[in-house]
């Protein structure tokens, strides 16, 4: 257990996705950051610099948890191992905040190491709630779950994402992961509205709210299709997209994720300066 | 209806020539195809990359164009059986000794099990050194019958190929250049980064037999000639590799 005064809620402030690339930068600044989030997966090794890098990063900053690998929306049941792992991850760092996808990686004990979709309907539905309370119990807090990037659509869906995740909450007491670049992407993909999107959504139960990159391509019809990359400055149409979100749910704790193509530190931290410049107008 | 299982996805995810299933859509309703390939990309890359970070020697070796159209087979062959990408990759030495493009290369599936042990002793458990004086000031039969308990991050991988030399020479600039003959490493992890150290076979058996609770007595008992046993044990403890003396 970490000793240190105890980060217990992710601050209204701008976070970044944390980088091993910036550690020095992010140590030797006075205030680089308010809170920063790490894949669960890349520190459940048995110890070495990873796990000694956490330690120091979280004796000065609220650290949010952010898993990849759980596989909720799996048919199968969850990988009793890798809840093990995350229990015992959440009880050494106790991070301020865990959260994870609507999403699934895993099938018949393989890993895909991406975030794949499911429709939304009854079925899922239960089976998502499932592993949630399961997850949820296991860890013995509250989680969040985050609205995943769409390429294509499903013919089996009866629901929309924003009711499937409103029902999944309300079934499970989960909080929700909001990311706007998300909601811009599959909205472009999917032909919808993303005001629209924020509009039904269920932001009483948003406790994070994710930023990041897309890269912009066209699928067979010349239709665009737009690519969560995380690799790339976020766009201007999804900075206003956090304004009328922001506008709506108040301020929230604002992560910019950048997982490739790195940049040098100043670059993300410029990031991070604009999301404060956004909080300041709901402030 | 129109419901399409995971293991119908996953399956059409890893073959590049499977037809899309019907249930997955363009938002006109058609069935998707480069909207499913977003998929299929992301995986493939996402797997290859994470091999090129866990074998980056193996791939100076190969070349970038062979490594990505290698990784393309194993990661196909092998999907990983866990969500921990940091070890991933670890059937690739057999994987290469039964991969025909690369059997000219007959060195390659050792310098990939060398760089999977660097990984092991990378996110090894961390240890805390025994203080060397206590085996020091040991009487020669105490010294004999005590046993060593051996850091989790250290490893040795024994070859029939100069590995060491190999190694070297492709991350230290003015290495010498490899001869061949067999060569055994030792990795250690002193703080946060393992190093490696050229050893003989004899000493590996000998780190293997302590670290399964032999002896020091009953572990030299076992070595030939070629040991040197106040070497090893030498570079063991200034390495921070043994934990206890029990």
């Amino acid at each position: 257990m970490l000793d240190a005064a105890h980060h217990t809620s992710l601050p209204p402030r701008p976070g970044v996705g944390y980088k091993p690339q910036h550690y020095a930068d992010i140590m030797s600044h006075p205030d680089p950051v308010a809170w920063i989030e790490v894949h669960a997966e890349n520190y459940m090794g048995d110890g070495g610099r990873p796990i000694a890098q956490l330690r120091q990063l979280a004796e000065r900053f609220a650290v949010s948890v952010h898993g990849v690998g759980l596989s909720i929306g799996g048919e199968g049941n969850l990988d009793r191992d890798h809840l093990a792992r995350l229990k015992h991850l959440v009880g050494w760092l106790n991070p301020a905040s865990f959260s994870e996808h609507l999403a699934w990686s895993t099938h018949d004990s393989h890993f895909f190491n991406d975030l794949l979709p499911l429709p939304y309907n009854a079925a899922t539905l239960a089976r998502v709630a499932a592993h949630i309370n399961q997850v949820q119990d296991t860890i013995g807090r509250r989680m969040l779950l985050e609205n995943p990037s769409s390429y294509l659509a499903f013919a089996d869906a009866t629901m929309s994402e924003t009711d499937f995740l409103r029902e999944v909450s309300a079934r499970t007491g989960c909080g929700l992961l909001l990311d706007v670049n998300n909601v811009f992407v599959s909205a472009t993909n999917l032909k919808t509205s993303p005001q629209a999107y924020i509009d039904a959504f269920p932001l009483d139960a948003v406790g994070e709210i994710h930023l990041g990159g897309h890269d912009v391509d066209e699928d067979e019809t010349g239709a665009p299709l737009l690519i969560d990359s995380h690799g790339k400055p976020v766009v201007d149409p999804v900075w206003a997209l956090l304004d009328y979100t922001l506008d709506r749910a108040g301020a929230k704790p604002l992560l910019i994720e950048w997982d490739n193509d790195v940049p040098a530190w100043p670059v993300l931290a410029a990031q991070a300066t604009r999301a404060d410049a956004a909080l300041a107008l709901v402030a | 209806m129109m419901g399409v299982d995971h293991a119908t996805f996953t399956a059409t995810i890893l073959n590049p020539d499977a037809t899309v299933p019907a249930g997955l859509q363009n938002p006109d309703g058609t069935t998707a195809s480069k909207r499913f390939d977003v998929y299929r990309n992301n995986v493939a890359v996402s797997l290859s990359d994470a091999l090129e970070t866990a074998f980056p020697i193996t791939r100076k070796l190969v070349g970038n164009a062979f490594f990505r159209a290698m990784a393309g087979v194993y990661l196909r062959k092998h999907p990983p059986t866990s969500p921990l990408m940091m070890f991933y990759g670890a059937q690739m030495p057999q994987f290469l000794r039964r991969f025909d493009p690369a059997k000219s290369i007959a060195y390659l599936p050792d310098i990939a099990a060398l760089e999977l042990a660097l990984r092991h002793a990378y996110h090894a458990a961390d240890a805390t050194p025994v203080d060397a004086q206590r085996l020091g000031v040991l009487a020669p039969d105490a010294l004999m019958g005590a046993r060593l308990r051996i850091a989790p991050a250290i490893t040795t991988v024994t070859s029939d190929f100069p590995i060491y030399s190999i190694y070297r020479a492709n991350t230290v600039t003015d290495a010498p250049k490899p001869v061949m003959q067999a060569e055994t490493v030792l990795i250690t992890r002193a703080r946060f980064d393992p190093e490696i150290h050229p050893i003989n076979a004899a000493a590996a058996r000998l780190i293997a037999a302590l670290a399964d609770g032999q002896s020091l007595g009953q572990a030299a008992a076992l070595a030939d000639e070629t040991l040197d046993l106040g070497a090893i044990l030498g570079l063991l403890l200034a390495q921070g590799a043994v934990t206890d003396i029990y």
